[in-house]
């Protein structure tokens, strides 16, 4: 392949990045993805809209997030520098917040009455019903029974924001079918429902609106390392599920090649087993909620279930444009099983005064790794995605303690 | 592109007078053995052309009886390759029922789709429904699929408007057909009067024949459709049938009783 002059130029007119991404809907929803669009092209010239969403991110999501310097954590691996970017810190404890503000300013400006959306960990559907909550709207998240169980803190605090929370008994009752339960609510309700996807994947345009709602992360990131190195990062980290927390670390900074982007999935009981979530390290590409992608799936075709200890990293597929920057090499893939991401958890905790997201400490536990032998003067930067306090009764039953 | 057996199916109930009974039943449901019964038995209970699902882990925009179906079926150790056998053994049996497959495109790509358009020719198959490839994706399937002879059928919603339709209507072929309520399968019953206002706009720009589906579940449901389209799909009510069954064999009875049903509605329509 000939070198690119850019990989941020993506996707193409029809949503594409290479031969990921695309618009695989049904008819119904086709219209309405189109006037969707439209809606967004249109809010990216506007002014008005930009200002109204940066002073929400402000005043209501409390941005910028710290950059913060981990020093016990620096000291405990003896090598690189380690940063951590502290989307824990946003209002509602994570990144997801960042896209739901700017979704629901598209919906009151398409004059949307009604707000769906999945969540897997429930960090995405507590971000969703906060924003309803705050502009008035009806709000439906949809959530995988498992998930329901192993989430309660936020089924509740979805509820007490006036969300109706429909658990998804079909399927393996995750994310995927939280998603499948959605789309077809929206197939139903096409008059007066916007569908705030919470990650970088369905079909066009979700996941690159997805992922310029998110690109403030990487943003904030670079000017802040200006700010206290005086040079950009070496090294990014994000854990992977759908992919939208590491996308926004990462896109502001793809064309500077020599940082190397390192994204980690979740793999579960570990990638031989065959429990796991990582769809790039154990996939292939196919066509699922909208998007050709890297999928978890059979010979035939059929969607696997994905396993993770991290209910927002538990699903069989990624955005599709992590599936196009793994084949073109520009970002690495690894992974993190459930015991190494639950190792980091604790470690972060006692070492920094910092309860991770399971989801996060996927990407804090890569530092094992990847941190030691590297110099003093490396500088890397892991993107603390959310905060843990909802993980505390996962992480207790993980470790046999009876809460 | 030459006739095929819909083109022919549509020709002749034209010439007859009446409007084609559509029926939907999933591939491997409950089991190999009684779905290949109950898709043999349904010319003979009055089916005029017949879609065959294809089963699939995570369908979009099917309700909850069409997603247990599939279920049923990949737990019977349904495949898309188990289903082209299915297609290619009631071959043997009948040469003219027009057969559609119907379902997602993963399944298809993931078998490769130069080799699923030659093994789906061989078996018998004249057209493909495949629910997640609207227009924008024509070049994936649609596109190959007639250069290989097959019918492209296209869904056309309520929200598909007069600007979109020429769009839609571009590549199909065989027949349109027309969902007649924004849903999921097997959801509500669409009012006749909804459904005529629509298909006489449509009718406007389309000049292929017309089967309206989702909700239909009984015959004077099914009479009623017929009076203003060219078919009437059936699916969901089919495939709860098979539900209710106590055994293999009750589940093709219940199956093909209710075809039967609803085609008598159907052909107590004269449109000669």
């Amino acid at each position: 392949m000939s070198k690119l002059n850019t990989y941020r130029a993506g996707p193409d007119d029809t949503g594409h990045f290479g031969i990921f991404g695309g618009q695989f809907v049904a008819e119904t929803l086709m219209p309405l993805i189109l006037e969707l669009n439209a809606a967004y092209e249109a809010s990216k010239k506007d002014p008005e809209f930009a200002a109204k969403l940066s002073g929400l991110l402000k005043h209501f999501v409390g941005r910028e997030s710290p950059l913060y310097f981990a020093e016990r954590l620096t000291e405990h691996y003896g090598g690189a520098k380690i940063y951590l970017k502290r989307e824990d810190l946003n209002h509602t404890g994570a990144h997801k917040i960042n896209n739901c503000m700017g979704q629901i300013l598209l919906a009151l400006k398409m004059g949307k009455k009604r707000i769906i959306a999945e969540t897997g960990a429930g960090q995405h559907g507590v971000a969703t019903a906060t924003v309803a909550a705050r502009f008035g709207l009806k709000c439906a998240i949809y959530m995988g029974e498992t998930d329901i169980e192993r989430q309660k803190p936020n089924v509740f605090r979805m509820k007490l924001l006036g969300a109706e929370v429909i658990p998804v008994s079909s399927g393996s009752r995750t994310l995927k079918d939280a998603l499948n339960e959605a789309l077809r609510d929206w197939v139903t309700n096409v008059d007066d429902t916007f569908y705030i996807i919470g990650t970088v994947a369905g079909p066009h345009p979700y996941p690159v609106m997805v992922r310029d709602f998110q690109n403030i992360i990487g943003e904030e990131t670079r000017r802040q390392m200006m700010e206290q190195e005086g040079r950009l990062p070496d090294t990014l980290l994000a854990c992977i599920g759908g992919g939208s927390n590491a996308i926004g670390l990462f896109h502001p900074f793809l064309d500077d090649e020599d940082i190397d982007i390192i994204g980690v999935e979740a793999a579960g009981h570990g990638i031989e087993t065959g429990q796991h979530a990582a769809s790039i390290k154990g996939g292939k590409p196919g066509i699922l909620h909208g998007n050709r992608t890297y999928l978890l799936q059979n010979d035939d075709g059929q969607i696997t279930e994905a396993h993770s200890i991290s209910a927002g990293l538990d699903y069989p597929g990624i955005g599709p444009e992590h599936s196009w920057l793994n084949d073109i090499g520009r970002v690495k893939y690894v992974s993190a099983t459930d015991t190494q991401a639950l190792e980091a958890f604790q470690l972060c905790c006692k070492l920094e005064g910092i309860i991770p997201a399971l989801e996060s400490a996927h990407a804090l536990a890569y530092l094992e790794t990847l941190a030691p032998s590297l110099p003093k003067d490396h500088l890397i930067v892991v993107n603390l995605s959310g905060r843990g306090d909802k993980d505390i009764f996962t992480v207790a039953d993980a470790l046999g303690v009876t809460l | 592109m030459r006739e095929t057996r819909i083109d022919r199916r549509f020709k002749e109930l034209k010439a007859d007078g009446r409007a084609a009974f559509v029926t939907y039943v999933m591939a491997g449901d409950p089991n190999y053995a009684t779905s290949l019964e109950i898709v043999k038995g349904l010319p003979a209970a009055g089916a005029d052309l017949i879609e065959v699902g294809l089963p699939f882990t995570d369908p979009m925009a099917d309700g909850p009886a069409i997603q247990q179906a599939g279920l049923r079926a990949l737990a019977a150790g349904a495949t898309l390759k188990s289903t082209l056998k299915l297609i290619s053994e009631f071959r043997e049996t009948d040469d003219d029922t027009p057969i559609v497959l119907m379902g997602y495109y993963n399944p298809i790509y993931a078998y490769g789709v130069d080799t699923f358009l030659v093994d789906a020719k061989a078996a018998g198959i004249d057209g493909l429904i495949v629910v997640d490839l609207p227009s924008e994706e024509d070049s994936e399937l649609c596109i190959p699929a007639l250069k290989a002879g097959l019918n492209f059928i296209r869904l056309a919603t309520p929200t598909t408007d007069d600007q979109r339709l020429p769009r839609v209507l571009a590549n199909s072929s065989g027949f349109l057909y027309y969902v007649s309520i924004a849903g999921t399968t097997g959801a509500a019953a669409p009012s006749p009067v909804d459904v005529e206002v629509a298909l006489t706009r449509i009718r406007k720009t389309a000049k292929l024949p017309i089967a309206v589906g989702f909700g239909i579940r009984t015959g004077a449901q099914a009479a009623e459709i017929a009076k203003i389209a060219d078919g009437a799909v059936v699916g969901t009510a089919l495939v709860e049938q098979i539900a209710l069954g106590n055994d293999d064999a009750d589940a093709l009875k219940r199956v093909l009783a209710l075809a039967t049903e609803i085609s008598v509605g159907i052909r107590s329509i004269d449109k000669s």
